[in-house]
């Protein structure tokens, strides 16, 4: 117990935490729980949105240590807004993800957070870039990410398909995020969802009683 | 199997063991792995991978981790190999000795805590995941499981080792009471093969057996006929 609480006296609020990002046809849905915690034993907030909207149509959510992921993506927010008022046009998911990764890389001894960056551009259509703890920037038709994605990874191999539309997406997605925090003491609380499309973006959040329930709840 | 290594380049580790012994010599021999089992009506499904490793090197990749603890109760096993070992071939002992005393076939109840007693006590000691599955007389298929430190719970589906992690969520979504024997060995078969996908220390073949009043049946899933589920 003594060891747990001056592990989190040093590392803070972490976010113990389930995130995905799925892309569809025609767009992406990016989703997370909303619980913080302090060393595992004592959630401190049940209601934390960890979808940051970077730009009108690219959010990242952040997984480890709340104080690092909220710095990095105050920084990188600044630097793809300076960026795209420079470029005149709406800046590409993956120079998103590449201020984020330059963010992660050339900090990684100080910092401890990884994230998921997800969005639509005209260029590429939607998109889904991880970006690990050291700094690997990585694209992928759909990721999951967090302490409570270990055991969510049979089930996304097995039902995710490429090209769904957007209601089978947002099924798999919640049923994940539903499954991921049954299991993961460290995730929980409520499942944001959001969807980005080329029309706009819809913020869908599903209060824990409305989750999806299993053969043993 | 110590080759012995000239350290002349750097004398000052002359005699260091590191050096006698190669690095996959000193971890010690871990069924890193993944076990199943679960239950339907008329009896139990159990399965298993088949990845022994010491540290990085394959010990044996074709290990048979679904036990005889007797004519009709199996025990799935997760952890050290030698403490596994060790406590299956103790019970199966106090096992055989109880159902001669009693004249009839034991219950797969008293199978699984002669495990935990034996797992509680030594609980420092051991490494053992264990999940003892059968089938007897009185409650038909039972699964139980005792993980490591010497609970014992009843489960209708019960996964452990080091691959589980990976497939709760896709037992949670995918186990629904009243599957019939095909449907469950489907449905371990479809399991195995997600956690060996995305844990190094299970792989190889599935291993699976059903047991039933009727008797014992095995089969395994070679790797190239495991289902795939292939995603970027």
């Amino acid at each position: 117990m003594e060891r747990n609480l001056i592990d989190s006296q040093i590392k803070g609020v972490s976010t113990g935490t389930t995130i995905l990002a799925v892309t569809f046809n025609g767009g992406v849905i990016i989703g997370s729980d909303s619980r913080a915690s302090i060393g595992g034993y004592y959630v401190s907030s049940k209601t934390i949105n960890k979808l940051i909207q970077v730009h009108d149509r690219i959010f990242c959510c952040i997984a480890g240590s709340l104080a690092d992921a909220q710095a990095v993506t105050k920084a990188a927010k600044f630097q793809i807004s300076f960026h795209s008022i420079q470029m005149e046009s709406p800046p590409l998911v993956k120079a998103a993800a590449s201020v984020l990764k330059e963010l992660c890389y050339n900090n990684k001894e100080e910092l401890q957070a990884g994230f998921i960056t997800a969005g639509w551009d005209r260029k590429k259509g939607p998109q889904v870039y991880t970006v690990a703890l050291g700094g690997m920037l990585l694209s992928q038709p759909f990721t999951i990410g967090g302490s409570g994605s270990t055991y969510i990874y049979g089930y996304a191999d097995a039902k995710y398909k490429p090209d769904m539309s957007k209601e089978e997406c947002l099924q798999f997605a919640t049923n994940a995020l539903a499954l991921a925090m049954g299991r993961d003491n460290v995730s929980g609380g409520v499942a944001h969802l959001v969807v980005i499309t080329e029309e706009g973006v819809e913020h869908i959040v599903i209060p824990g009683d409305k989750l999806p329930k299993f053969h043993d709840e | 199997m110590a080759a012995v290594y000239m350290s002349a380049n750097r004398p000052e580790n002359a005699f260091s063991t590191v050096d006698l012994v190669p690095e996959w010599a000193q971890e010690e021999v871990s069924t890193g792995t993944t076990i199943m089992a679960v239950e339907f009506d008329g009896g139990v499904v159990i399965g298993a991978d088949s990845r022994t490793t010491t540290g990085a090197y394959i010990a044996n990749r074709v290990t048979d981790k679904l036990t005889p603890i007797h004519d009709r109760i199996f025990c799935c096993r997760s952890g050290s190999a030698a403490d596994t070992q060790a406590v299956a071939d103790i019970v199966t002992y106090q096992l055989g000795f109880h159902s001669i005393e009693l004249d009839e076939p034991p219950l797969v109840q008293t199978a699984a805590n002669l495990f935990k007693q034996t797992c509680y006590r030594y609980r420092e000691e051991l490494m053992a995941g264990i999940i003892v599955a059968g089938w007897d007389k009185r409650r038909g298929g039972q699964v139980y499981t005792v993980p490591m430190g010497g609970m014992i719970v009843r489960q209708p589906v019960s996964v452990g080792g080091s691959g589980s992690s990976y497939i709760y969520g896709f037992m949670d979504s995918n186990y629904k009471p009243g599957m019939t024997k095909e449907e469950c060995l489907h449905f371990c078969t479809q399991a195995l093969a997600l956690a060996m996908e995305r844990d190094g220390s299970s792989g190889g073949v599935a291993r699976l057996a059903a047991i039933t009043e009727e008797g014992l049946e095995r089969r395994v899933v070679l790797g190239n006929q495991l289902p795939k589920f292939s995603n970027a």
